[in-house]
């Protein structure tokens, strides 16, 4: 059902009005949910996430449970409103159980979960508005989510893609551009410990575009990191005034 | 506070770096390298000038660790026939078990273990071993440790008991001759209250409440003093206060 391809990049900038190397708009709130241990709303651009963290509690069904170390849970879903078009299923599908994989393995390395042995943690991302980039702002809004909950971290995570639509590399695709672009690749790391936890690449690059690519999208990771530090800090210098 | 005291607030990646004459004190922080620390968890950062340099970084949030010697507030949950299970607000439940909640060994098939605690029960009780592999085991044996019977019950951040108590007891203290009432404090973020009447219960929970959320500002103790005056003036309870 594919239309016919869009020009991606007019007179060097792209469909939405950006330079290559602009991230969209960015907004975080910190602590939404009274229920949950540790809560975040990020918005990038149209894309919406909301991410709760439950724990660390106890396993159930106790099977799961390791005797050296806290488990951590994931589920990412998009719910059923989230999508243009048709309504999307609110069963499970492949893409939702793969990506709560990936976002699950691009948190742990950043979670001291040693510290909490026979323990669960239990993250929620459920994407309210999905307009490209949801697993990365699905990551970038659970960091936040644990953080808020008090869980020991190293770093925060934070995440960003990085693509190549009509040859040029871009920062922060959206829906569009991930559709009827050459490459997409979604990077996530732990800025101050500079560790990478999370690198998927879809689509060709040629070795120089990668250096390239990677470069930018570290750049793009250190933006929205001191945006989350600024959002963590402010909710406890709102109580103070 | 007059010590001099630099104040930040601390995030989950930033890092502390020390030479040999600054000490760092902190139970969140992760050595990266001989000189270096990561905070961990949300906290605030006093960074102590004068002659002893000294980094004090607390935790703003987080789950309740049972500790061996700690008095901590329980719910019973589960019964079963010889022993209770009660959440403490951490990741374990804990254990009670029945002969020591009795003082006497206690035969199953003669008594129902119900009687004396049921789903739903407070009580205060001391943790009595704790290693992590095991569910932590609660006792009473102890002066003021048992079931409670009346009062009621305010739930805070754990983290932020420290500061409800205050430094050498002066917060706590404090609360108790402004409202009269009586603070039972668990570790674990459950304070139970006995009160002389509903007015002063309710000016004491505010307080709880506001504690918990200034945590983190310095000059706490006068402004909750300050706080339950203004709360008891305007309930008619007393018409002003002279210091």
């Amino acid at each position: 059902m594919r239309q016919s391809k869009p020009q991606l990049i007019i007179n060097g900038k792209r469909i939405d009005g950006r330079e290559p190397q602009d991230l969209r708009q960015i907004k975080m709130e910190v602590g939404i949910l009274k229920n949950a241990d540790g809560s975040a709303l990020v918005e990038i651009g149209g894309t919406k996430v909301l991410a709760a963290v439950y724990g660390p509690r106890e396993v159930v069904p106790r099977h799961q449970e390791q005797v050296d170390r806290a488990i951590i849970r994931c589920r990412y879903r998009m719910l059923s409103f989230s999508t243009l078009g048709e309504r999307k299923s609110p069963a499970p599908t492949r893409r939702e159980i793969e990506l709560s994989k990936v976002i699950r393995e691009a948190l742990e390395p950043a979670i001291l979960s040693t510290q909490f042995p026979r323990a669960a943690i239990d993250v929620f991302v459920e994407v309210i508005n999905a307009e490209g980039g949801t697993r990365t702002a699905g990551i970038t809004a659970a960091s936040l989510a644990l953080a808020d909950a008090g869980i020991p971290m190293l770093d925060l995570v934070a995440a960003v893609a990085v693509g190549k639509i009509d040859g040029v590399i871009v920062l922060d695709l959206n829906e569009v551009e991930d559709m009827y672009g050459e490459a997409d690749m979604p990077v996530a790391a732990m800025p101050s410990l500079k560790r990478v936890t999370m690198l998927q690449l879809n689509g060709v690059l040629t070795p120089d575009e990668f250096k390239k690519a990677f470069a930018l999208a570290l750049e793009g990771i250190n933006k929205i990191y001191q945006f989350q530090k600024e959002v963590l800090r402010k909710k406890y210098v709102e109580v103070e005034e | 506070m007059s010590s001099p005291v630099k104040r930040v607030i601390a995030l989950p990646g930033d890092l502390i770096v020390i030479d040999k004459n600054i000490s760092i004190e902190g139970t969140n922080l992760y050595k990266l390298s001989e000189n270096t620390y990561i905070v961990t968890t949300i906290s605030i950062q006093d960074y102590e000038e004068g002659e002893k340099k000294r980094i004090r970084v607390v935790s703003l949030k987080g789950r309740y660790i049972p500790k061996e010697g700690d008095v901590v507030i329980g719910i019973i949950i589960d019964v079963t026939l010889s022993y209770w299970l009660a959440d403490i607000k951490s990741p374990y439940p804990a254990i009670l078990n029945a002969s020591d909640y009795l003082g006497k060994s206690f035969n199953p098939a003669l008594e129902n273990i119900r009687k004396y605690l049921d789903i739903g029960d407070v009580i205060i009780a001391k943790v009595a071993q704790f290693d992590r592999s095991r569910l932590p085991t609660l006792t009473v044996q102890d002066k003021g440790l048992g079931k409670v019977i009346g009062g009621s019950l305010v739930e805070i951040e754990p983290s932020k008991v420290g500061r409800v108590i205050g430094r050498k007891k002066s917060m706590i203290s404090m609360l108790t001759e402004q409202t009269k009432c009586e603070f039972v404090v668990g570790i674990n973020g459950r304070i139970l209250l006995r009160c002389p009447n509903s007015d002063l219960e309710y000016i004491a929970i505010l307080a709880i409440k506001k504690i918990e959320e200034e945590a983190h500002i310095i000059g706490l103790t006068e402004r909750i003093k300050e706080f339950i005056i203004n709360e008891k003036v305007k309930r008619g309870l007393i018409r002003y206060e002279t210091e």
